[in-house]
């Protein structure tokens, strides 16, 4: 082997060096350590039990037992008639069977209280891409979007890294159960226009995550107010929408778009995905649904460099448009989600701690900041740094998901068995006892 | 009155005058008035006389487009980016626009024999029955698996590493070295998966290059090059022209002469793209050059893309060099260089979105990693390829049948347009032929080009890729992709291109 001359070596972009990606906050370095020592109920009993990954796997049973009683989902039919039309399918708008599907789920969802056109969805390979996308496509670089906080850490990677725009964080706190106001929203406006940015949209979760909880009709109403008067964008990441506990409190941008009969809706873009509601991250399902016509026919150009593979179009084709597994899924998943919610946060009165009152998503969103030494952000890490050590849990620090509240903490609960959450719980109620004795 | 102030102002202090001058000027001021609230908004008014009327007609105008524009509403339509609105446009590609009336009108022997036939699109459709046996024979075992074990759903329904999991790293090494001939291995962990090849070279380039840096990339090229190197990433690329009498070979003296003009200008060099084998052409870039490119490379301090996403369609004798052979074999400096590779040509899966890069360098792997959280592969698709991929036997003999048929069609197509006094570009792979058809237009240049190209389209219903699209020096070559077609469908092209020949030609008298 020859000798390594040492030269200057061949250069990288800005981008390939950027820290943008955030892969050094403590979000994801909660889960290095979980990856070092993870919980196992029989082989590691004393490793760390994962609650920061919002991932549902609740429902999984109902997934296996579709795909077994439902053999053609997975192989395209009795002797596979549909199979080379589908592996050589690699047209961007999508298969239009995948397109209804997602529509028709979409609009079961909310109760069909909004309809959905299947010609103006545009597929992605997962939310985060749908994300990335409709940023390229609203805004330039070097321009801002407005999202309220506390935001999913995620965005701060998706929406700027590739893209150079900025986020103009919209201050929301406990006083009002961190809802966004008018006031807040001009604020924010006001702060991106003082630093010379071009404020191009505002991006919501609805339900927000991390909080767990719906957003309130009349502040949406306030919200796309706000999107008008500035003649901005508003674009609502509806990707726990399946995740309500309750189908009634939800509602979409869709609704309220509906009840203005579609007035300023060339404005409005809905991201969604199968990841959360349907438990299946693994396949990179996520969608785009415009109401601008030049946005949807720009996102599915640009989709070219995230399509989803036309088999798996084709499995939830298949899935998604069998009304009885749908329905059932829908009401069933929501039925468990429930459920583990309650669990989670009586336990978490037990041991003292507050949550905020959530009605959605996968996780809950919880108070510690009467743990903290002083309420400051170094603070709030020590005391992640002491559940994450002592109790071997991984939480989610509210700093990364830039609340400007120390002391709250993000819980997932959809990610494991009940007897795993009934563990935590126990060393969570443990620890209390302990802060309290001492 | 503003007209009759200045009047005023410069009569001042004659008392007669003023009246002489103020008596007719506002009997002038009236009849303008009078004119101006008959007119209709949209009308342009004649001035009466040129002295005053200069300021009433700018008041006119003023007033009815205020009111224009009240009664269109006072909406401004919210904006996109400039990045959408340059890319809503619609396509002015002859490969694109020929793609699509290709699949609007799509040629069927039986169900639309006057169809447009396509040869616009590198698709291999020559094996699909193979493929089609293996997936009756082994679907429903890969796909299901052993229930609650790792190939259950639960397995690929969860988050999976974004860039591709291990068994399907380890699949596709053995794969492509299987495909390219075996001279060449491939490590797992050098690899990082994509949803197809287009995301993988689009990855690479924001991995490489900042928004303004250019690659210099040899033509003829893929047109897709275009718009994956460049829309997103504001790269530049810079054509380095090949030409008919080196048989469309690069030669390094004209990739020195476009590195130093453009670095004259101030735009810095980050790489060189080079597709091997070549798309459109179809030739092999030589060990010789394959080295001559590294040493290139080295001097300029830039990087290699080598994109081989063709390797697999080999039906000449000569044998395919893969750049991973040549820098493993040789001492060069490893980090500078990346392969690009995926399914949809050599296994003819394109719906199932499986690209790769594969690169020597640790900190572009690191940053390519976390890019592909933005367009990761589907999990079950990847179970399924692990499964077909690591059938060795089935893949040894897709591979030789392949090469085979793909020769086949290639001798065939390119012996039709031989008897039509056609000749076809030296190749020894790809899913194409490079044909030069300047014989046939009118004008030589590259508007003539483009008006046999709609020809061909509109009148002969053939869509062919031309040269001007993949950026081609010299007029009159074309793309012609001949694994979309059946055996059977091949004198029915050379009819039609012979028939729109003679009308040409008898037109010309």
């Amino acid at each position: 082997m020859a000798i390594e001359i040492e030269k200057p070596g061949v250069g990288l972009s800005k981008v390939a060096v950027s820290e943008t990606h955030g892969e050094d906050s403590p979000y994801f370095a909660g889960w290095k350590a979980y990856d070092e020592n993870p919980y196992n109920e029989s082989s590691n009993p004393s490793g760390v039990i994962q609650m920061g990954l919002a991932e549902n796997q609740v429902s999984f049973d109902l997934l296996e037992k579709y795909l077994e009683e439902h053999s053609e989902a997975s192989s395209w039919g009795k002797g596979a008639p549909g199979f080379r039309e589908n592996a050589l399918f690699q047209d961007y708008h999508g298969l239009k069977s995948f397109r209804q599907a997602m529509a028709n789920f979409m609009e079961q969802i909310r109760g069909g209280r909004a309809k959905f056109d299947p010609d103006r969805i545009v597929l992605t390979a997962g939310a985060t891409a749908a994300n990335e996308l409709l940023t390229f496509i609203l805004a330039d670089p070097g321009d801002a979007l407005l999202v309220p906080t506390p935001y999913y850490p995620g965005f701060d990677r998706d929406l700027r890294w590739r893209t150079g725009v900025k986020i103009v964080p919209i201050h929301c706190d406990s006083s009002n159960n961190f809802q966004v106001t008018p006031e807040a929203m001009e604020a924010a406006y006001r702060c991106a226009e003082s630093m010379n940015l071009k404020v191009r949209g505002i991006l919501i979760t609805n339900p927000s995550n991390p909080l767990g909880a719906t957003i309130q009709r009349s502040v949406l109403e306030q919200i796309l107010d706000f999107a008008v008067n500035k003649n901005i964008h508003l674009v609502s990441d509806e990707i726990y929408s399946g995740s309500t506990f309750s189908s009634s409190e939800f509602i979409s941008i869709a609704e309220i778009l509906e009840t203005r009969g579609y007035r300023d809706s060339e404005r409005v873009h809905i991201v969604y995905s199968l990841s959360k509601d349907l438990g299946l991250p693994g396949f990179r399902v996520g969608t785009i649904y415009s109401y601008n016509d030049k946005v949807v026919t720009t996102a599915r150009r640009m989709s070219s460099f995230t399509l989803i593979s036309s088999q798996t179009q084709h499995l939830l084709a298949c899935m998604l448009s069998n009304r009885e597994f749908s329905e059932n899924y829908i009401k069933t998943n929501r039925e468990r989600l429930t459920k583990r919610y309650d669990m989670i946060i009586k336990g978490l009165k037990n041991a003292g701690i507050e949550c905020l009152k959530g009605n959605a998503g996968l996780f809950c969103w919880m108070n510690l900041s009467p743990l903290l030494e002083e309420p400051s952000r170094e603070s709030e890490l020590e005391l992640w740094k002491i559940i994450l050590n002592e109790v071997r849990l991984n939480i989610s620090p509210g700093s990364s998901c830039h609340c400007s509240e120390p002391g709250w903490f993000r819980v997932c609960f959809a990610n494991m068995s009940e007897q795993t959450l009934d563990i935590a719980l126990e060393r969570i109620h443990k620890f209390m006892e302990r802060r309290r004795r001492n | 009155m503003r007209l009759v102030v200045p009047l005023q102002g410069v009569v001042q202090g004659r008392g007669g005058l003023i009246f002489g001058s103020l008596i007719p000027c506002a009997l002038f001021y009236f009849l303008q008035l009078y004119l101006k609230r008959h007119r209709s908004p949209n009308s342009r008014s004649n001035p009466p006389s040129p002295s005053a009327s200069a300021q009433n007609l700018a008041e006119m105008n003023r007033t009815s487009s205020r009111s224009n524009l009240l009664s269109r509403g006072s909406i401004v339509p919210v904006l996109i980016s400039s990045l959408a609105t340059s890319i809503s446009k619609p396509n002015d590609s002859p490969y694109y626009i020929g793609l699509d009336k290709a699949s609007e009108d799509p040629y069927d022997r039986i169900g639309n024999p006057d169809g447009v036939i396509q040869l616009g699109l590198s698709e291999n459709r020559l094996c699909f029955d193979l493929i089609e046996k293996w997936m009756l024979e082994n679907l429903n075992d890969s796909m299901r698996g052993r229930k609650g074990g790792d190939l259950s759903i639960s397995g690929i329904a969860s988050y999976q590493p974004l860039d591709g999991t291990m068994e399907l790293k380890m699949a596709m090494a053995g794969f492509m070295s299987r495909v390219m001939g075996g001279a060449a291995s491939f490590e797992p962990s050098q690899m990082v998966l994509t949803a197809g090849a287009t995301p993988a070279i689009e990855t690479l380039c924001f991995c490489l290059a900042d928004h303004g840096n250019a690659f210099l990339v040899p033509t003829p090229y893929y047109p897709g090059f275009d718009r994956d190197m460049k829309w997103r990433t504001g790269v530049e690329l810079i054509p380095v022209h090949c030409r008919n009498t080196d048989n469309f070979v690069l030669s390094i003296s004209a990739l020195n002469q476009a590195f130093n003009q453009t670095r004259k200008r101030g735009t810095k060099i980050r790489g060189i793209l080079l597709s091997n084998p070549a798309n459109p052409v179809g030739n092999l870039l030589s060990r010789e050059m394959l080295c001559d490119l590294l040493y290139f490379a080295r001097e300029k301090n830039i990087h290699i893309i080598s994109d081989e996403i063709f390797a697999g369609s080999i039906y000449g004798n000569e044998e395919f060099v893969s750049i991973a052979d040549v820098v493993d074999s040789e001492d060069f400096d490893k980090s500078r260089v990346h392969i690009v590779y995926g399914l949809s040509k050599d296994l003819s899966l394109p719906g199932f979105r499986v690209g790769m890069i594969y690169s020597f360098n640790e900190n572009v792997l690191a940053a390519a990693r976390k890019l592909t959280r933005f367009s990761s592969i589907s999990a079950p698709t990847q179970r399924l390829l692990v499964s077909m991929l690591s059938d060795a036997r089935f893949i040894k003999e897709y591979i030789a049948t392949n090469k085979k048929r793909i020769r086949n069609m290639r001798d065939l197509f390119v012996a039709g347009l031989e008897g039509l006094g056609i000749r076809c570009a030296d190749s020894s792979a790809g899913l194409y032929c490079w044909a030069d058809l300047s014989k046939l237009i009118l004008t030589y240049g590259e508007k003539g080009e483009l008006e046999l190209w709609e020809k061909l389209l509109h009148v002969a219903k053939i869509n062919m890729t031309p040269g001007s699209a993949c950026h081609c020096i010299e007029p009159g070559w074309f793309r012609c992709c001949f694994t979309t077609l059946d055996k059977e469908d091949i004198p029915v092209v050379m009819e039609r291109i012979r028939k729109l020949a003679d009308t040409d030609a008898a037109s010309r008298g």
